[in-house]
């Protein structure tokens, strides 16, 4: 076991990771541990874009962004968090381009902006072209310009070191972070980093969906790992799906596609959103035109022989604008489905996108141990984190955002702590115990479950249960489900038994953060007896404003017995400009 | 009703046996396989399996760690090509694992997969990449102003001037094309082509004001002269870079100093 010591330590080097970093090496000494290499890291596939009301190309202000935002998280968004990530909004696209982000132009040379999927002028009077781009790789601009900057700034990385444990030591009866444990891939060596703060970064935890748009990596390791120490996560029952994952594949056809003018259609050639959103039709926010899709597809109108997709049509659209706006996502249709979107319309169907449920922060990115109180030297930003700018749905656009100004906002929050910070609360004894004992216990294991298996099982069962359309019956069948591959669980065994890139051991450390996410997620959906934005039941359509206007809370309880179970509290809503409104598009 | 699942093709591993219009067929492959933990030496071992021809490498590869022998050991994350973790020399080119269909590989002979050449393996398919990611930082890659003010609003560029070096801002360093560099695998003191493309991606920016210091660095006895143009990068880029035509620009600004 090494011991290293840091002011700041950062998990995970995505955009918010990265931002962070830029923020927090000119301030302290900054160490940034990441299971990936930097440019690996997931928001390199975002695509469409970064909304800020630049005002470019038509009359936009950060007032309406700040409207569209808290609708579209139906009115769960904390309303003081959304107005600072509009108003920052504008700075920190501008902060990048500063930094060197290529991107697209108006013919004035100004940075040029399209339509997105509910954004709007005046509070839904029309669509507002708000989202910055550059071409459908935005994501992959902004990771690349953060990993520039980050060279040029002599930014610390750890790379290929998995973080797995949280440590805590309480200072006179206050719990306080005391820094991470992680394990390095290389030679399976344990490592303490000590430091007076931590930012989490570690992005989101797709991959308990089998059909969805995240890396093999998104396994949600840095909300368990805070999560297995008792602190709360927020919102978890809201996840995203978004409309157009390639059909069984899940890989992500952006919503720019929409916003350039493509049309969902399905096997009559419907234009079937005009029935669904007279105004917003195609670019209604996404939970609701999921919901549209698989609707069409339940009443027989989808397509191919199972009738179990619809189509994304562009091919009303001149090919040179396909080439210059949605290079890659046409080449996906190419390359994985023999597709020519110049000709032919490309079946796709909703994929599991994004959680915006996370750690609980307040707008410093300081994680909160219940719902006022902060853990002093803990942060966390980007989609690891719930401020909540997104509520209950997610506005295209807007996660991009959220980790620029987010990350920015933790990365100097973080850093200014630990500058006036005198020195570094004690290491708990045995810091690296939990690890060691969680690694041995895999690597010696005999039973005869195997982590792919139960993998499997959970990704479908998510996806039978409690994706789109979720109702008493399928999340209760869900949560019987998880409990079942948890004990299985318990009695998996690797084949590699070598300390080397020992990745059959990650992915069974992995395995395990996803059932535990899973879990929660489940249970949060079980109690919340009503439906909004991306958390629909069937037997409760209606939003509940009266019983559920409320944050979710989820805590891990240990009984005397060891017993481990999930405690629901709910936490109020910040309401400062906007009364909650029927949700129309 | 729950959510319908649409996810038949690759559910529970196996397909049926005899069934009719099955689309599996039963594919070999020969991986190169190294861990110095169990020996010294690095040797090929043959997986067979069923699979859809319509699936990745990458897939192929999960299979057989998942199914077969958990020891099996590659980098990989996105599984779109959009990363860079997984490139590979399969059948002998370099590529993406996650962006090469197995019916595009000619299925019926064994599907050779290997690490990337020019840089130490570490285990299986996985290498250093650190003397790659060394050559990359070594090029300055980021934007160098030197206005004293930072401007209030972006620089304005002409959507002329964006394209210029649009192609070469597609790199996702994934090293595909320095490890298919003949001269790269002679001699790992050549920056190779992927720094190269980064240098360019800065050299050609209207915003930068750093071209000519770059320029030195690439002018090197490592730099840009040691490219013999021989196309095995671009013939690897999965990103459909033009490398070799932006190492000869970087050579041709080198000669004129404009650019
Ligand atoms: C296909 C796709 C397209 C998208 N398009 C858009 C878009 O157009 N606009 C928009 O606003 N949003 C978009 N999003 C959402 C947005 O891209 C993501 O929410 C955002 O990029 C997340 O950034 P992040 O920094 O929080 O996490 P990530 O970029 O996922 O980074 C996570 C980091 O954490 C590290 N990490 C994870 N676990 C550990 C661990 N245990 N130890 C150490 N390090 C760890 C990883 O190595 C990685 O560096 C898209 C998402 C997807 C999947
Ligand atoms: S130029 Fe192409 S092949 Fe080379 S590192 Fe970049 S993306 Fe990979
Ligand atoms: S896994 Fe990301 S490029 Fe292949």
């Amino acid at each position: 076991m090494k011991i290293h010591k840091y002011d700041t330590v950062i998990v995970g080097a995505g955009g918010a990771g990265m931002r962070a970093a830029i923020e927090a090496t000119k301030r302290s000494r900054t160490a940034v541990l990441t299971k990936l290499y930097p440019t690996r890291s997931h928001t390199g596939a975002a695509q469409g874009g970064m909304a800020a009301a630049l005002a470019n190309v038509e009359e936009d202000n950060w007032e309406w962004h700040t409207f569209d935002t808290v609708k579209g998280g139906d009115y769960l968004v904390d309303q003081d968090a959304a107005e600072i990530l509009a108003k920052e909004a504008i700075d920190s696209v501008l902060d990048l381009e500063k930094m060197g982000l290529p991107f697209n132009r108006t013919p004035d040379g100004t940075i040029d902006q399209r339509r997105f999927g509910g954004h709007s002028r005046n509070h839904g009077e029309a669509p507002v072209r708000r989202s910055c781009y550059a071409a459908d790789r935005t994501g992959h601009m902004i990771l690349q310009t953060l990993y520039q900057n980050c060279v040029k700034e002599g930014v610390e990385f750890f790379n290929e070191f998995y973080v797995l444990d949280q440590l805590i030591t309480e200072v006179d009866g206050v719990k306080h972070s005391a820094g991470v444990v992680a394990y390095e891939l290389a030679t399976g060596e344990i490592h303490v980093f000590q430091s007076k703060a931590v930012i989490y970064a570690s992005g989101g935890t797709g991959k308990f969906f089998k059909v969805t748009s995240n890396a093999h990596t998104l396994t949600g390791d840095g909300q368990a790992a805070v999560y297995r120490r008792g602190l709360p996560l927020e919102d978890m029952e809201f996840f995203q799906f978004h409309p157009t994952g390639i059909w069984r594949m899940g890989i992500l056809l952006t919503e720019g596609a929409r916003g350039e003018g493509g049309i969902l259609r399905n096997k009559d050639g419907e234009r079937f959103m005009e029935k669904y959103a007279p105004v917003m039709k195609d670019l209604a926010s996404r939970d609701v035109v999921s919901r549209s899709i698989y609707t069409e597809i339940r009443e027989g109108r989808g397509c191919g022989p199972e009738g179990d997709h619809v189509y994304l049509d562009l091919t009303h659209l001149p090919p040179e604008q396909l080439d210059a706006k949605l290079p890659d996502i046409t080449e996906f249709a190419r390359t994985y489905l023999g597709i020519e979107p110049y000709t032919d319309p490309i079946p796709i169907q909703p994929t599991a996108h994004y959680a915006m449920g996370g750690i609980p922060t307040n707008v410093e990115g300081e994680v909160l141990r219940d719902n006022t109180t902060v853990v002093p030297g803990l942060y966390a930003a980007g989609e690891v984190a719930c401020v909540s700018v997104h509520g209950a749905n997610r506005l295209g656009t807007n996660s991009l955002l959220d980790i620029n100004v987010f990350g920015k906002r933790a990365g100097i929050a973080a850093a200014e702590y630990s500058a006036r910070t005198a020195s570094h609360v004690e290491l708990p004894e045995d810091p690296a115990s939990l690890v060691v004992e969680q690694i041995e216990r895999l690597r010696s294991g005999t039973g005869n479950e195997r982590v792919a298996d139960i993998r499997r099982e959970l990704q479908e069962t998510m996806d039978a249960n409690v994706m789109v359309f979720r109702t008493e019956q399928t999340i209760k069948t869900a949560v019987e489900k998880i409990a079942e591959l948890r004990e299985r669980y318990k009695n998996v065994s690797i084949q590699d038994k070598g300390k080397r890139f020992n990745t059959d051991l990650l992915e069974a450390v992995e395995l395990g953060n996803l059932l535990d996410l899973a879990e929660v997620m489940a249970v949060s959906a079980l109690a919340r007896k009503e439906s909004r934005g991306g958390h629909y039941r069937e037997d409760y359509p209606n939003r509940d404003d009266v019983n559920f206007m409320r944050h979710t809370m989820a805590y891990r309880e240990v009984g005397d017995d060891g017993a481990e179970s999930i405690r629901l509290d709910y936490k109020p809503v910040v309401q400062t400009r906007y009364q909650p409104m029927e949700r129309k598009y | 009703m729950a959510t319908p699942t649409l996810d038949k093709a690759d559910g529970a591993g196996k397909p049926e046996a005899g069934f009719a219009d099955s689309p599996y067929i039963t594919a070999t492959f020969r991986i190169r396989r190294f861990n110095s933990e169990v020996s010294a030496e690095a040797a090929w071992e043959d997986f067979q399996l069923e699979i859809d021809p319509k699936e990745r490498v990458l897939d192929a590869l999960h299979k057989i760690k998942w199914d077969q022998d958990g020891t099996l050991t590659f980098r990989r994350s996105c599984a779109h090509g959009i990363c860079g973790s997984d490139a590979m020399r399969i059948n002998g080119k370099n590529r993406l694992a996650c962006k090469t269909l197995i019916k595009d590989l000619n299925p019926e002979k064994p599907i050779t997969v290997e690490p990337i050449k020019g840089l130490t393996v570490l285990k299986d398919l996985v290498v250093d990449m650190e003397p790659f990611f060394q050559a990359f930082r070594d090029v300055m890659p980021f934007l160098i102003t030197k206005d004293t003010n930072e401007p209030t609003r972006e620089r304005l560029q002409s959507a002329e001037d964006r394209e210029r070096f649009d192609d070469t801002t597609k790199c996702i360093l994934c090293a595909a094309c320095t490890s298919s560099c003949p001269v790269f695998w002679n001699d790992g003191q050549y920056f190779g082509p992927a720094a190269i493309v980064n240098a360019h991606r800065f050299i050609f920016d209207s915003r930068d004001e750093a071209g000519e210091q770059r320029l030195e660095i690439l002018n090197d006895k490592d730099g840009v002269w040691r490219c013999r143009t021989t196309f095995n990068c671009t013939d690897a880029c999965p990103r459909g870079i033009e490398v070799t035509k932006a190492i000869q620009e970087v050579k041709r600004a080198l000669i004129t100093r404009r650019f």
